[in-house]
């Protein structure tokens, strides 16, 4: 399988304390990746690293075939990326939104105006193109920055935390869109602290005190664990965590 | 790239126009201050009510009495012969100023050739009351003149006062090149770092971080909407200052407004200086308020002479870039003098600008990285 990400002992350090310690993983295309962990195990500041705001201390990696440090500007063309908020403007209209995320990924005039009624129909919010984002439902907030994330069809989107706060039915839906946009060959990079998320991704890893503590398929880890759910595997392997938040 | 940062301007316009609250205050703003500190603050005075005290009325007395009401900056609100109506008048804030004609005024003057007049004013505004004092000393100086040049009197020494300048001491002439400077620098430096420390707020900025835009595109357009606001502002000071408060505009136009534009810069340059240190928005409003608007009102000359502070004071204020700009549209303003005086001036102002430009962009960049 072709590798859209890897990582070498990739090392992240605030002073003394060492938010990311040597994690060394590879992502495969069109692989939708579970990134797990307890709050401050360090999955966000390895995810940043990934999308290029953050530099590495130490260590190495690639992204969408482009190395982390030397080639950085390549790769921010080749990622989409949503944050734990839905990174939306709520002062925006939904269609302003649009505009403005596709023209800073460079979108010509024309995708834009094919894309975004194409986006609107399938998201079902073709009559709220001019409603502000402040009036959505969060579940359509969700839905709306996940598919301004990958307007531009990026190799890899990274999905910080993306059903954060939102209903179980809404959760469902999104895991569906996520399903999808994989199976047109998109590579999905996600965190969540959600256990029954992490049953729906090809591979999972789970990191501890910012190190990857295991790292296989969600069926392989229960089996390894003895554990009938991957909430348990992850009690299992949370349990010898030194950190808290 | 050219389309990325016409986007990103839209994008902002569309903030501020949708913000009712921030766009209350860059409009009004402005027109507030110079209104305010056009007419109410200022150290002129009018029509400030005074009495007199006399025992003995004659002509010189009653000439000069009327003198003093017709003039633009006092009205006779008491006559009278006893101190006790005097003091009861100074106590109910009837009179700001009491003149005491000495028994036999005029007899003294004719005679003598001298004459005594006590001014006594209420001190608890001492500016007030040195004002009124010096109005009052001008007006009876004049009508000595006037006696003197009658003939009348023998001697005469002749004393000269020229305000250069700004011959009828309008306050404005001073105000309003202070507000310009305190209202470019809190428009452009307070909003510039509150429109960038909002995206870190709402985590917009770390996806804006992961998107092919560059840093300096980004930073570009944040700044590029205040700068036309801010040049708007500049025009409305302008229209006001000279239409409602009679200010001259002396030298070039176009010298005011490019010196405005470096200054905007330097206001810009400081507003991100502000958000590299600071995440919440609230803490960007404080910094900018407390870190620009008392500098620039203690500091910057336009309230407070900088020759009367102690020396440490001086020093510092060389340090605040409105201390730079009020001096450079003063000369060009109202002294209507070109380039050649406000070079060294605009020299700081650059430097300024150098350098709070390389501490944002050093600060700037490991975040990026």
């Amino acid at each position: 399988m072709e590798k859209v990400i890897t990582a070498h002992n990739l090392t992240r350090t605030f002073g003394d304390f060492t938010a990311v310690d040597a994690i060394s993983f590879e992502v495969g295309k069109g692989e939708i990746f579970g990134f797990l962990g307890a709050n401050g195990a360090g999955k966000t500041t390895a995810m940043k690293m990934l999308i290029g705001i953050l530099s590495p201390s130490a260590g190495s990696a690639t992204v969408a075939g482009f190395d982390l440090v030397t080639e950085s500007e390549k790769i921010k063309r080749n990622i989409g990326y949503m944050s734990q908020r839905f990174s939306l403007y709520e002062d925006l209209t939904v269609m302003e939104n649009i505009r403005f995320y596709a023209g800073i990924y460079g979108l010509s005039l024309s995708a834009i105006r094919e894309k975004s009624s194409s986006m609107l129909e399938r998201l079902e919010l073709s009559g709220e193109s001019k409603t502000l984002v402040r009036a959505l439902p969060l579940g359509w907030k969700q839905k709306l920055a996940f598919s301004l994330a990958i307007i531009h069809e990026p190799k890899i989107v990274f999905l910080d935390e993306p059903t954060g706060g939102v209903d179980p039915a809404t959760r469902r839906r999104f895991w569906e869109m996520i399903y999808e946009t994989a199976a047109g060959g998109m590579t999905v990079f996600v965190t969540t602290h959600y256990m029954d998320e992490a049953e729906y991704c090809n591979r999972v890893s789970i990191m501890v005190d910012g190190k990857i503590e295991a790292l296989d398929e969600p069926s392989r880890l229960k089996q390894q664990y003895h554990a009938d759910s991957m909430d348990a595997v992850f009690q299992i392997m949370a349990s010898g965590a030194k950190r808290s938040e | 790239m050219i389309r990325q940062f016409y986007i990103f301007v839209k994008k902002e316009f569309i903030h501020i126009l949708r913000d009712p609250k921030s766009l209350l205050i860059i409009i009004a703003m402005p027109i507030a201050q110079i209104i305010i500190f056009g007419f109410a603050l200022t150290n002129e005075i009018k029509n400030a009510n005074f009495g007199i005290l006399v025992t003995q009325p004659d002509n010189t007395t009653r000439t000069l009495t009327e003198r003093l009401d017709a003039s633009a900056y006092f009205d006779l609100a008491l006559v009278t012969d006893n101190m006790e109506d005097a003091e009861k008048a100074f106590l109910k804030d009837e009179i700001k100023m009491l003149v005491v004609f000495e028994p036999g005024f005029e007899q003294a003057l004719l005679h003598t050739n001298e004459a005594a007049v006590n001014l006594i004013t209420d001190a608890t505004d001492p500016n007030t009351a040195t004002t009124l004092r010096y109005y009052a000393s001008i007006i009876i100086k004049d009508y000595q003149q006037e006696l003197r040049d009658a003939g009348s009197l023998p001697y005469s020494i002749e004393t000269n006062i020229r305000m250069l300048y700004n011959p009828q001491l309008v306050g404005a002439y001073n105000f309003v090149p202070g507000v310009m400077g305190m209202i470019l620098l809190l428009i452009s430096a307070m909003m510039t770092s509150i429109s960038i420390v909002r995206e870190k707020e709402l985590n917009t900025m770390e996806v804006l971080l992961a998107s092919p835009l560059q840093p300096f595109l980004l930073i570009l357009s944040k700044a590029v909407p205040y700068v036309i606001l801010s040049l708007i502002n500049l025009t409305t000071i302008l229209v006001i200052s000279t239409t409602l408060l009679d200010l001259p505009i002396r030298g070039s136009l176009l010298l005011i407004f490019a010196e405005s534009f470096l200054f905007i810069t330097t206001a810009i340059s400081l507003g991100l200086m502000i958000s590299n240190i600071t995440d919440k928005q609230q803490t960007a409003l404080f910094i900018s308020l407390m870190g620009l608007l008392l500098p620039t009102l203690i500091l910057s000359g336009f309230m407070f002479p900088i020759e009367n502070m102690p020396k440490a004071m001086q020093i510092l204020s060389n340090a605040v870039p409105t201390k730079w700009f009020f001096i450079i549209i003063k000369n060009i303003m109202i002294k209507g003098l070109g380039w050649a005086s406000v070079w060294k001036q605009s020299l700081v102002l650059v430097g300024m600008t150098t350098v709070f430009l390389t501490v944002s962009i050093v600060k700037f960049k490991p975040r990026l990285a």
